[in-house]
């Protein structure tokens, strides 16, 4: 295991200690990344976040196909309505199929407000794949196939309904995909900036290791969600929403970028005096090659760690943005979007469970936190010791 | 020490040129300028017959010197905010931004700095607490309140604290710095204990995710030192425990938390930018945000100017208090 660790820096590369393995021959050497697995694997809350994780990845890759209804279909009868819950039993008995009852709105003649009761005389039940909105599947197939569902047109809103009578749930999946897409596509281009620029401040120090953290300095002399409401309020507002999603993607990188950039630098920093980059210097190996073939592959578990670590900052400040109206726009629409409709007391106090995306986005930045966290112990020497 | 300060204030100076540029790109990015926007708010009035527009724009376009090269325009601000502190005017409010920023700017100064001081008085006792017990049910509670401090955008906190206040609570007046009757009204006891009333929800939710942060980094900094040889020593000497913890090991443990003042400080007035307009307090965020939306350029980049050289001044402040009270840094 020391063994392992000890060449921690090095990259992976197939066993050198066939001679220690021959000595004893019940020792078994393990690969760099085989260590690093078993090591994840030890730790439980990891392995948790992990798994969600990739569930939440699942869910949000068939987000169409899971939500029942499409997310701007209007069901103008059922403004506001709260979540409905599954029934087994009705009057008649239990059944083994779920269903949920109909639902009688009438309007209070003194406040205007529309109020919302079962209707125990009408059941909708819940079959699996049912014919429903038809939607396209990543512009590949068009399909109107559902997970679950009660039939087109028919009620069924398991979080409830906002203001147009837009059911929550389906709209908590296909919202989670956008600001899912947001902290990844994000934490790419900002390792991918980080990374380069880290290296090759890090590697070559000097005058350009100079300017390089100046520009960082400059970008974090600023507070972080003032300087990216400012730039993200710099696209113009008559793009459409897709090229404001990848505006918003831009602006986060661009700020973002900088603190990876730092990490990696002072991780290249380390490892450009450890003895196999000299090694590679001394047999006459230029510069390229030693960034690319050695201190690159070296790094990249660290890499991975950070980025998974920097992801739930993403999507917290997508959703911020997206709050405060200077982030994804309409038809799009992300959690921080939807949370944007429980900004006013009233909504707030008769329309709770549109705090719902809350509660994902709190869940989806423990589980990658989590996850990081779990990678980072892994990673890290002699953590095991 | 004298010769630090001086030559950490002369580092300062290159960052705040920088800033200061960055601020006039951020003014500038819009297109158009402030005249454009001008125009379209007197065609949206009416006041102006068409032929009479294109003229009287020119001229005024000529006396605000719009005309000029961009290097001209900017070494302009920059000089009208260093020697007349004029930050220019917002065409939306047709006020000087520094009448309008002044006392909310200086509210939102005084806010992050008082969640500051509770956040490292709240967080230093939980971290010394936790390292002094780990792996128990305390210990791991306080992390638990920590990762999901961290998780929780300051924004959702904020909706979350109204609600309970709302439905649990059914307090009367929610969000704000004041009830609406003292609102205007002269300073009386009363008056400062509504304040109270409704400070701390600002404060708990700025606070939270820094909380966290401190916590954690004190609890690992501390259990690092309870390793050490000199806290052995100490033991086996005889010390008392609270003497040990406290004379020997909290004292060098809690070092990197004054230079992380300087870390916290830029997100503290995030929170409390977002906080403010979720809250619907008299600080600067509401005004940054309707600024932004409005394209009133010269507000906005007045306040992201203004944060950014408090931010300097404090990250210097954490410095010099590091340097002066941690006697194994040196300062030549």
């Amino acid at each position: 295991m020391i063994k392992g660790s000890d060449k921690n820096n090095s990259p992976p590369q197939p066993s050198l200690d066939s001679t220690v393995a021959g000595k004893t021959e019940t020792t078994v050497t393990y690969s760099h990344r085989k260590l690093i697995w078993r090591r994840f694997k030890k730790h439980k809350i990891g392995i948790a976040g992990g798994y969600v994780v990739i569930f939440l990845c699942l869910c949000f890759l068939f987000a169409e196909f899971l939500s029942p209804h499409n997310i701007s279909t209007r069901y103008f009868h059922y403004t506001y309505l709260p979540p409905q819950g599954i029934h087994f039993f009705s009057p008649d008995g239990f059944q083994i199929r779920p269903f949920v009852y109909g639902i009688k709105s009438s309007l209070e003649s003194q406040t205007g407000i529309k109020k919302h009761t079962e209707d125990a005389t009408k059941k909708y039940p819940l079959h699996f794949f049912v014919r429903g909105d038809t939607y396209s599947f990543y512009g590949l197939f068009k399909s109107d196939l559902h997970l679950f569902g009660t039939g087109l047109g028919n009620p069924l809103f398991l979080m409830g309904t906002d203001r147009f009578g837009r059911d929550l749930f389906s709209r908590l999946l296909v919202g989670g995909r956008v600001s899912f897409t947001v902290g990844l596509l994000a934490v790419f281009i900002s390792i991918a900036l980080g990374s380069s620029l880290g290296v090759i401040s890090g590697y070559y120090g000097g005058r350009i290791d100079n300017i390089i953290q100046r520009i960082i300095e400059l970008i974090y002399a600023f507070p972080q969600i003032p300087i990216l409401m400012a730039l993200s309020a710099l696209l113009p507002p008559e793009w459409p929403s897709y090229l404001t999603f990848m505006g918003i993607v831009t602006v986060l990188s661009f700020i973002g970028w900088g603190s990876l950039a730092r990490e990696i630098r002072g991780k290249s920093l380390s490892i450009r005096d450890s003895d196999f980059i000299l090694a590679a210097r001394v047999s006459g190996a230029k510069d390229r090659r030693i960034i690319f073939n050695h201190l690159l592959p070296s790094m990249f578990s660290h890499i991975i760690v950070i980025s998974t670590l920097a992801i739930p900052g993403f999507i917290l400040a997508e959703s911020t943005l997206s709050f405060l109206g200077l982030g994804i726009k309409a038809p799009m629409t992300s959690w921080g979007l939807l949370l944007s409709e429980a900004m006013n007391l009233h909504s707030l106090s008769l329309y709770p469970w549109l705090l719902a995306p809350g509660a994902c986005i709190i869940i989806a930045v423990l589980a990658f936190n989590f996850l990081g966290d779990g990678l980072r112990d892994a990673t890290a020497p002699f953590s095991d010791s | 020490m004298i010769n630090y300060i001086l030559r950490r204030i002369l580092n300062m100076i290159p960052t705040l040129i920088l800033i200061s540029m960055f601020s006039f790109f951020i003014i500038q990015a819009p297109p158009g300028d402030m005249l454009t926007s001008k125009l379209a708010q007197w065609a949206e009035q009416g006041e102006m017959g068409s032929g009479g527009a294109v003229e009287q724009m020119e001229a005024l376009r000529e006396r605000y010197g719009l005309n000029d090269p961009v290097y001209v325009q900017y070494l302009r601000w920059i000089g009208n905010i260093i020697f007349h502190l004029d930050f220019g005017e917002s065409f939306t409010y047709e006020l000087d931004v520094i009448i309008l920023l002044k006392d909310r700017l200086g509210l939102t100064l005084i806010l992050t700095l008082t969640t500051l001081f509770f956040t490292w008085l709240i967080a230093i006792p939980i971290g010394i607490y936790s390292a002094t017990r780990p792996y128990t049910f305390g210990d791991y509670s306080f992390t638990l309140l920590g990762f999901i401090g961290l998780a929780t955008p300051s924004f959702l906190f904020a909706l979350i604290i109204m609600f309970m206040q709302i439905v649990v609570f059914d307090t009367e007046s929610v969000g704000g710095l004041l009830s609406p009757e003292f609102i205007g009204a002269p300073w009386s006891i009363e008056k400062f204990g509504d304040l109270l009333k409704h400070i701390w929800v600002p404060i708990i939710v700025i606070g939270a995710a820094g909380t966290a942060t401190v916590m954690r980094i004190m609890r690992g900094n501390l259990m690092d030192t309870l390793n050490q040889q000199h806290i052995q020593t100490g033991r086996a000497k005889g010390l008392k425990e609270r003497v040990v913890i406290y004379k020997y090991a909290v004292r060098i443990a809690i070092n990197p938390l004054i230079s992380r003042v300087g870390i916290e400080m830029p997100n503290l007035l995030s929170g409390t930018v977002v906080t403010g307009i979720v809250l619907g307090l008299p600080t600067a965020g509401p005004l940054f945000l309707t600024a932004l939306i409005s394209q009133d350029m010269h507000l906005a980049g007045a306040f992201l100017l203004l944060s950014a050289t408090f931010l300097l001044i404090g990250n210097l402040m954490a410095d010099i208090a590091l340097a002066w009270l941690d006697p194994r840094i040196r300062y030549d």
